[in-house]
């Protein structure tokens, strides 16, 4: 069974708990542990704070964060979209402690956190601009044996 | 996001409730700067116990504090960190600078 939900909302920091708790909220049909919800909770808080800080570096009314999570047997699938300025270098991106503004005592772990909190993580360019994350995992939560079984 | 402390002798104590992101992670920053803006302070406690949430937005706040004390050799001690605090703390290596206190 497929169950999709996508959410758009401006890219202001007000919204990331917000995103990340709905987007718990929506996995928790998949019986997940408290551990595997805490570890998509700080993944969707990253991808959003990117946008934030990067993608939308000057802050506009307009710009929006878009969020779309599939369930879709015992994976989630998150993809998180922006059309924002874009990232240069996405593989510079992507190495532990790489950051773009180290005057802002910015850590460099986001990818890092996504990609080890998460089972799978691609980032892409976005047409015509912006960034795509796209992120999985299956969850496997306490009664998982118990459902196969009964399956 | 709030914030408690205390002193106790050359003890600076710490602690946070709350959630650690992009929204409270300025707010944090200058509380903390200015309570350790202080000299008689030798050691620095975090009390994570009551915080609910982290992420690296919290993890380059913990480094910038750890930046400022590092040269005038204040340890920061964590006392407590919740699960999901506890594994970001891990992954980022902060437990190789920072002590994990009981």
């Amino acid at each position: 069974m497929k169950n999709e939900m996508t959410l758009t909302f401006n890219a202001i920091s007000v919204n990331e708990a917000f995103a990340r708790n709905a987007v718990a909220a929506f996995c928790v049909d998949l019986d997940p542990t408290i551990d595997q919800i805490n570890d998509i909770k700080t993944a969707v808080s990253e991808a959003v704070t990117n946008c934030i800080v990067h993608a939308y570096p000057n802050g506009a009314a307009d710009d929006l964060v878009t969020i779309k999570t599939t369930l879709e047997n015992d994976t989630v699938h998150i993809v998180i979209s922006d059309t924002g300025v874009g990232i240069e270098n996405i593989d510079n991106a992507l190495q532990p402690f790489y950051t773009s503004k180290p005057e802002q005592e910015r850590s460099g772990m986001g990818f890092t956190v996504m990609e080890s909190f998460m089972d799978t993580l691609r980032v892409e360019h976005n047409e015509p601009r912006g960034t795509v994350v796209l992120m999985t995992k299956t969850i496997r939560g306490g009664d998982w044996n118990k459902k196969k079984h009964c399956d | 996001m709030k914030i408690e402390h205390y002193k106790k002798s050359d003890e600076l104590h710490v602690k946070l409730f709350g959630e650690l992101d992009e929204l409270t992670g300025s707010y944090v920053r200058i509380v903390l700067d200015g309570l350790i803006d202080d000299d008689e302070i030798k050691k620095l406690y975090i009390d994570m116990s009551s915080l609910s949430f982290m992420d690296s937005t919290g993890i380059g706040v913990l480094i910038g504090r750890y930046k400022r004390l590092k040269p005038r050799g204040i340890p920061i001690y964590i006392q407590s960190p919740t699960p999901i605090v506890d594994r970001i703390l891990g992954l980022s290596g902060m437990y190789e600078i920072m002590i994990k206190a009981v």
